[in-house]
């Protein structure tokens, strides 16, 4: 075995050290699968040992789950269903004989235990882990559009009852060592590097070598199915996976069915139809999808897979941010919680102070919580200096600007700024639509100007959009994702152009419910679909939260630029009515499509005058045709930017429509959705859509000569990554 | 194929359905039997001539499981030749048996048969019988399944009605009902509840409240936001998200009360009531059963309202009265509607809301209400109706003869 080290004591106890070679975390790899039922077979058979103990060699962590990239290439190698049984099955049928194995196995929890991890634990008789917060211990499969498949839906649920093991596993929650302790997760908590003693000692004070489940008085936790308390669990559970999920998440649902049938049946066949659900949920394209862009792209993305490799490594330690509004704030927090030194500058101190006691503020919540010491707290706060003084910013690797978007404004900071730099320290500007060509145009040194693209809250949103102005540098380039990684955000690197990606992608959802209202769907029926697509909220709310004026101003804008060429979009008039005429500019000042002066918001009642409702009925295939028609219209405009070369790689294309604008998680992102599709079937509706409602839908020429090719964007991907 | 024809319809008044229900006391075998007694006493009736007793139960689990049925046949001392079976089509199980029993008489099965119901809802509660629709996942998910006032309330507010509507309509039912017992119409159908030493245990509907007023009614929470706002609301909103915000009108005013209850109806072909010396009161001219959305559920009556009057070639206009389950307001509101049905001519002696809906019964006491009603007006045909769980409607169609 060369994962597990067996140690025999002078007890007999024999004690189980998981460490993968090579690795700098233990998962469970094919090869781990392989050599657990070797020790379980050690353990029962060897008459010199008497019970174990299962302990991890990693300072790292116990063990962090499953292998996602293993599994989801490895489990489904083909169409064959009992073959991709068998394969789920390893783990459960190893971990079901490692607790019938007749000897005391203990699990001395010294380190993280996610996933496949706990639950490799949970088949234990006893757990022990150790007070330390940085311990976590949880099922998170759900993230990924998967659910737990080592066993977790049972063991979990006998342990702590189908209540408290499906908000665990439907959110896909952690544990503090406490927390675990007292939801009945572990049986104790022990100081820091006490869990393998105390594991012993449960050994050898006859640890019993039986589940409680395969007791013949076990009695499930808060009843099952059909007892009378029970039956609420299920009654409310299943409303309440719908309302989360919208339907679009077959994992959570799958998650409820092993539930459901699982508790009611003996463990073995319980966990025959874990595995079960558990595959069946695997082969769906969610969970493909989902795995792909939320884990595996995104965690490539987070490594660097986009930086120019041959540019040195950089470490920003000083970093200035113009302008102290919401934004430049929120920068600054996320820059001390990196260590990096900020200089928060705004127009009056006054401003700037603002700016900082926002972070206070935000520094003053995880101090409450626990999660830093008061030393910690004043140590961060500490690094933001709030200032007008422009001479501060001597010294610092990068400057953010983030002020009003003003091209005027934009160029006199840049210029002020830019001579208080290092030659090779960077500008970059968060702008959200000027393109950064023109806003370098200020710049003395436009190789070094470059866009960072933050998302509201900062504190909150994952993703920074960087955008290659025409004459921005590799090395620019380069330390503009060295400070992203720092920060512990995922960054995308896009082209310059009208909205770069995100923006521009994003506008055309919320335009598309404008031209839903215009077409006479009645308004509940427009935000409603909207949120059943999986977008985080409707088109007309989010319209709302954008704010009708701005999207005035743009749709001005634009006009003016365009000249002739320019053609309004479906519905803009009624937006010119409601700013212009109306005085509604969205929630900001409470009224927009809603009426926002009481809670909940209220669909505004005079809308219905400005767009009468002539479709207030709805079918399922009418609410399926719409959905499909908010996701498609922005897919088509991802494919466009791809065709203009805005944007080159899936996996940047997918994450950042998740993680920037909440496009649809569940479909692994707008290519991933295309690729599943498949292109000829997505050109053909597109252009049904296009014959129906506009240009708008009509699809590139790209994706007719992929169509034509029977080409899908992951797999050019993967023969241009080949290739290279 | 012979016709089949109504001899009697016997119920028992409905009783509070609660441990201080006058007929907590009396368990539903007996109920059930006190049923079975009357239309043999009443009829001088050779039970040994009576093929099957079809009975509705919508818990059948404790002492209402295993046929009480057959149980009951043989408690109340018919001919043990008479068979006995339980079925269960949620609220409209009584009117399923009446319609059973005629199937089987229309069918030549049998010479006899009664379709009846006895639910004591006191005794055995709502729901006590489990089910996977609700709680299987498998089930529950696809469609939409929510508790069945939020969907009484999504046909609310789907459909306009406003808390107004709905307790305007329960102030008329009570008035309907205490009118209908003021003027003894009830009298002749309504069979006394003896006790374990055959005294008067009950002998009038228990709920009805002569003297509600809107004010009275308006005064009552609503009986769903709770459970609506933690979960169901938001389900039933993705099957129509047309609607804004579920509004949540029904209170335990204006739906349906919950009450203990047994009824039945005798139906034969014409030759074996002449060979018993029995008159047959009215033809049932026919029944249907459909399936409609479940997730709003309740909305069936429309539905199988039209398919059965276009299956008989009927218009709506042929119909003299028309009985409709009130199990919430909105319900009969939305039927009104939906059918253009005049409200004087929908449930005129009152209905669920003022005297309870006995659930495996109620089918077969509505049926026995609007037959004496059709006599008392000199009135013709009727067409009875309930929404079901589950979405579904079952109706028949009766004349006088």
């Amino acid at each position: 075995m060369e994962n597990f080290k067996i140690d025999v004591d002078a007890d007999g106890i024999a004690l189980i050290t998981f460490d993968v070679p090579r690795r700098s975390m233990n998962t469970l790899t094919s090869g781990v699968m392989k050599e657990i039922p070797e020790w379980v077979e050690r353990v029962k058979t060897d008459d010199a040992i008497k019970g174990a103990v299962l302990t991890s060699g990693k300072a790292s962590g116990f063990c962090a789950g499953a292998d996602l990239g293993d599994m989801a290439s490895g489990m489904l190698g083909g169409s064959d269903l009992q073959a991709a049984y068998d394969a789920g099955w390893r783990l459960n049928g190893a971990l079901r004989a490692l607790e019938t194995c007749g000897k005391p196995i203990a699990a001395a929890i010294n380190g993280l235990a996610l996933g496949g991890g706990l639950e490799l634990t949970l088949a234990c008789h006893y757990r022990v882990t150790e007070n330390d917060n940085k311990i976590q211990l949880g099922l998170p499969e759900i993230k990924v559009g998967l659910f737990p498949g080592g066993g977790g839906t049972q063991r979990l649920t006998r342990l702590i009852g189908v209540q408290a093991a499906m908000m665990a596993m439907s959110e896909g929650k952690s544990f503090r060592p406490n927390d675990a302790k007292s939801a009945g997760i572990v049986h104790d908590v022990v100081e820091k590097g006490q869990s393998v003693e105390a594991a012993k000692a449960w050994v050898k004070g006859g640890g019993k070598a039986v589940q409680p489940w395969d007791e013949k008085s076990f009695k499930l936790p808060g009843g099952g199915p059909y007892h009378p308390a029970g039956i609420q669990n299920f009654l409310v559970g299943n409303a309440m996976i719908r309302k989360q999920s919208w339907g679009n998440y077959p994992a959570v649902t799958n998650l409820m069915k092993a539930v459901y049938e699982g508790v009611q049946v003996p463990m073995d066949a319980a966990l025959r139809i874990e595995t079960r659900y558990f595959i069946k949920t695997l082969m769906t394209p969610q969970a493909q999808g989902m795995i792909r862009s939320l884990f595996l792209s995104k965690q490539e993305l987070d490594k660097g897979a986009v930086r120019p490799a041959d540019q040195p490594k950089s470490d920003p330690k000083k970093v200035a941010v113009l302008g102290a509004g919401m934004m430049g704030a929120g920068i600054a927090y996320v820059q001390a919680m990196a260590g990096i030194e900020t200089i928060l500058i705004d127009r009056d101190q006054a401003a700037a102070d603002k700016g900082k006691a926002h972070v206070e503020e935000l520094l003053k919540k995880r101090l409450s919580r626990g999660q830093l010491t008061q030393e910690k707290f004043d140590a961060l706060l500490g690094s933001i200096t709030a200032t007008t003084d422009y001479d501060l910013i001597k010294g610092s690797d990068l400057v953010i600007e983030a002020v009003f978007e003003n091209r005027e404004l934009k160029a006199e900071v840049t210029r002020r700024a830019e001579a208080m730099l290092e030659p090779g320290a960077v500008f970059g500007s968060n702008t959200s639509t000027l393109p950064i060509t023109g806003l370098a145009e200020a710049s003395a040194r436009p190789e070094d100007f470059i866009g960072i693209h933050f998302f509201s809250p900062v504190d909150k949103m994952m993703l920074v959009e960087i955008i290659r102005g025409e004459r921005t540098g590799p090395a620019a380039l380069a330390k503009a994702l060295d400070y992203v990684m720092k920060i512990r955000k995922t960054p995308i690197v896009v082209e310059d152009g009208r909205g770069f990606y995100t923006s521009r992608c994003f506008a055309t959802y919320v335009a598309e419910g404008l031209a839903m209202l215009e077409e006479g769907y009645a308004p509940a029926l427009i935000d409603n679909i909207g949120r059943m697509t999986g977008m985080p909220r409707g088109p007309l709310e989010m319209h709302d939260d954008v704010a009708l004026d701005l999207s005035l101003k743009v749709a001005k804008q634009t006009q003016a630029d365009l000249g002739d060429a320019y053609q309004p979009l479906p519905g803009s008039e009624i937006v010119r009515k409601m700013v212009e005429d109306l005085g509604r500019y969205g929630r900001k000042n409470g009224k927009g499509f809603y009426d926002y002066d009481q809670k909940p918001k209220k669909l505004w009642s005079g809308l219905g005058d400005l767009a009468p409702v002539t479709i207030d009925d709805s079918t399922p295939e009418l609410v399926e045709d719409q959905k499909r028609r908010l996701l498609y219209r922005q897919a088509i405009e991802v494919a466009r930017c791809w065709e203009e070369g805005v944007i080159d790689d899936p996996r940047e294309a997918d994450v950042g429509a998740i993680l920037a604008w909440g496009f649809a998680p569940w479909t692994g992102g707008p290519i991933t959705m295309i690729d599943q599709i498949g292109v000829a079937k997505f050109v053909e509706q597109a252009d049904a859509y296009a014959a129906k409602y506009g240009e708008r839908f009509t699809p590139p020429q790209l994706l007719r000569n992929m169509a034509a090719k029977s080409e899908t964007f992951y797999g050019n991907f993967a023969g241009q990554k080949q290739a290279a | 194929m012979a016709d089949a024809y109504i001899f009697d319809a016997v119920r028992t008044p409905r009783g509070k359905g609660k441990k201080d229900g006058s007929l907590h006391e009396i368990t539903a075998l007996s109920l059930a039997s006190q049923v079975l007694e009357a239309l043999r006493e009443r009829n001088e009736l050779d039970t040994s001539k009576v093929d099957d007793v079809i009975l509705g139960c919508v818990a059948p689990i404790g002492e209402q499981g295993a046929d009480i049925a057959r149980t009951a046949v043989l408690n109340a001392g018919w001919s043990q030749q008479t068979a006995g079976v339980q079925i269960n089509r949620f609220c409209a199980s009584g009117l399923e048996a009446v319609n059973m029993a005629a199937a089987k008489v229309k069918a030549g099965e049998a010479d006899f048969a009664v379709g009846g119901g006895v639910e004591s809802m006191s005794r055995v509660p709502m729901g006590s019988d489990g089910g996977a629709w609700p709680v299987d996942p498998s089930s529950a998910f696809p469609t939409y399944f929510v508790p069945q006032g939020v969907s009484a309330d999504m046909i609310a507010t789907k459909w306009g009605f406003s808390r107004d509507d709905v307790d305007a309509y329960s102030v008329e039912s009570h008035k309907r009902a205490a009118r209908s017992w003021e003027e003894g119409r009830f009298k002749n159908s309504v069979v006394p509840v003896k006790n374990q030493l055959g005294l008067v245990q009950l002998d009038r509907d228990e709920t009805v409240r002569p003297n509600t007023d809107m004010q009275t009614l308006g005064g009552l929470n609503p009986s769903f936001a709770m459970m609506g706002e933690m979960a169901f609301d938001a389900v039933i909103n993705q099957r129509y998200p047309e609607v804004e915000r579920v509004n949540h009108v029904h209170t335990p005013g204006n739906s349906s009360g919950i009450v203990d209850g047994a009824a039945g109806v005798l139906i034969g072909t014409l030759e074996a009531g002449k060979a018993l010396g029995l008159k047959p009161r009215a033809r049932i001219k026919g029944a249907a059963s459909i399936g409609s959305e479940p997730s709003i559920m309740l909305t069936g009556p429309e539905f199988v309202a039209n398919k059965l009057l276009g299956k008989l070639g009927m218009a709506k206009s042929d119909i003299d009265l028309w009985e409709l389950n009130e199990a919430f307001a909105a319900v009969v509101l939305r039927f009104m509607q939906a059918l253009d049905i005049p409200h004087d001519q929908i449930n005129v002696c009152g209905g669920a809301i003022a005297m309870g809906h006995p659930l495996g019964a109620t089918g077969a006491m509505i049926t026995g209400v609007v037959l004496d009603e059709l006599e008392r007006s000199n009135k013709e045909t009727a067409l009875i109706t309930l929404c079901i769980g589950g979405g579904m409607g079952t109706a028949t169609v009766i004349e006088r003869v």
